[in-house]
């Protein structure tokens, strides 16, 4: 195929998304924004309001990247899984294996779709977030960057579990007992400075406190973690998730039989 | 001249251990109305899986016009148009947008895609359907929808898989009209199906393929005359009970 033709398939697949994401807008983009919006109330206002601030931040501040960040991952994840699997579920799938697609286009155009959808939430939870406090950007690129490295990185995992999910069970176990808790414990409702030395090195084994932390510094100019480290964390899982699904889908693993 | 699909030695082994194809060897030229029959399980569509990249071999070589599909697998894919057993489009999707959507991947404009779309829409009499969510269809225009979509990018070759399962007596024989007018056009066609008077009748070659082996691979004709019957079926049944 020519560069020009991998475009319009890439296009193709990205714009089918797209509208799917839209027209099924109550289930994709709606449900992050309520729960979101209730972690506001309940953690930011009813409870926060009584903590004291956290690195010279309203309590409600200092959790607003984070919460913003956990939606961002959630959707990016549970839009490739949930799409992949479908597709090979119902069998769509072989519409784009039978084309001449390459591995490379099909890969991004999956995760495209993830981080539409995952920024595009992002955005209307840091709207909603405005509702209930201010918020001033410390580093716009550091944001912007922190936002849509996560993105395709979840993105990307979600991908993966598609590819190996043999049932509906297989797509909702990874986000219920790994990425949940590992989100709750990557540091969104609290810094890893407020813990015990012991503690702190253990949740330095959590991916997610990296990208959170590197999120918030983008807003707040704070981070437990020095910036660079976040960075250097976030691309090495994304080098390592890219090799994985280009090696599972040159291979065929759980996409041929 | 480049025969339209060339197999040698193939074997297909599953995961699983089932052995699907046992060392096929199979030439079909271009511009063949080309029958590929056998009964449930037989390796028939294991074989179409291949050709058209959802299965990989185990071993063997397979080429599409000359095309390696081990070495340039996307080319060799350009030349094929696949109408699977089943249906595998997606049922929320209007009708046009499944036949426009198939282009894309193709790398067709979306404009041209339109053109195709409308004009093998209009031929196979689902345009005044264009709009409708394909899950609204009749079992016969869902057949129609997925020829519809494995044309749209122009293939060189055509492989059915059972595209005539379920479909009512005058609806398969405007579709016989249909692919023998493509064939004619010089679209080379791999047709699959149980309704061996829908072989006899389309196609000029056939192969009958049982326990992942050919039994035999002949013009249509001198099968029926070298087996002294009027009809493919007594051969077929002949042959797969010997085998």
């Amino acid at each position: 195929m020519t560069p020009h033709k991998i475009w319009i398939a890439y296009y193709t697949m990205l714009r089918a998304e797209f509208v799917r994401i839209i027209r099924i807008w109550s289930q994709t983009l709606l449900p992050p924004i309520v729960t979101t919006s209730l972690y506001f109330v309940v953690f930011g206002k009813f409870i926060g309001s009584q903590l004291a601030p956290i690195d010279g931040f309203a309590y409600i501040q200092f959790i607003v990247p984070g919460l913003i960040m956990m939606a961002v991952i959630t959707s990016s994840y549970m839009n490739t899984v949930s799409t992949f699997y479908f597709a090979k579920w119902t069998r769509t799938l072989d519409e784009i294996l039978v084309s001449p697609m390459p591995n490379w286009t099909v890969t991004l155009a999956f995760v495209s779709g993830g981080v539409l959808r995952g920024l595009l939430v992002g955005v209307l939870v840091l709207i909603v977030s405005l509702f209930f406090t201010h918020l001033v950007i410390f580093n716009l690129a550091v944001l912007l960057l922190a936002a849509v490295l996560t993105s395709v990185l979840f993105s990307l995992g979600g991908l993966i579990n598609g590819v190996f999910a043999k049932g509906f069970d297989g797509i909702s176990i990874v986000p219920t007992f790994v990425l949940t808790p590992l989100t709750y414990l990557g540091g969104i409702f609290y810094s890893i400075d407020q813990f015990s030395p012991f503690w702190q090195t253990v949740s330095l084994f959590n991916p997610i406190l990296y990208m959170i932390n590197a999120f918030r510094y983008g807003f707040l100019g704070v981070s437990d973690i020095n910036i660079w480290v976040c960075f250097a964390v976030l691309l090495g899982m994304l080098a390592l998730f890219v090799g994985i699904i280009l090696y599972l889908f040159r291979q065929g693993i759980g996409v041929k039989n | 001249m480049t025969p339209a699909v060339s197999i040698s030695k193939l074997h297909k082994t599953y995961t699983s251990g089932v052995v699907a194809l046992k060392g096929v060897d199979l030439h079909i030229e271009e511009g063949d109305f080309f029958a590929l029959l056998g009964p449930n399980g037989a390796g028939k569509t294991t074989m179409i899986g291949i050709l058209s990249g959802l299965v990989k071999k185990t071993e063997g070589s397979v080429e599409v016009f000359g095309t390696s599909i081990d070495a340039d697998a996307p080319k060799a894919k350009t030349y094929i148009g696949l109408v699977p057993q089943e249906f595998n489009f997606n049922i929320f999707a209007k009708v046009i947008d499944i036949v426009t959507t198939q282009a894309g991947y193709y790398g067709i404009p979306r404009k041209e895609a339109l053109s195709r779309a409308e004009e093998l829409l209009k031929e196979l009499g689902l345009w005044n359907k264009r709009n409708e969510p394909s899950q609204k269809l009749s079992g016969g225009m869902k057949r129609r929808l997925m020829i519809a979509r494995g044309l749209v990018h122009a293939p060189k070759l055509l492989i059915l898989d059972e595209p005539t399962a379920g479909v009512d007596v005058e609806m398969r024989r405007g579709m016989w009209e249909f692919l023998r007018k493509l064939n004619a056009n010089g679209t080379t066609i791999i047709l699959t199906t149980h309704y061996l008077e829908e072989a006899e009748d389309l196609c000029r070659n056939v192969a009958i393929i049982n326990h992942g082996q050919i039994l035999i691979h002949e013009p249509m004709q001198s099968l029926l005359e070298r087996h002294g019957k009027d009809k493919l079926e007594n051969v077929y049944l002949e042959l797969i009970r010997q085998n």
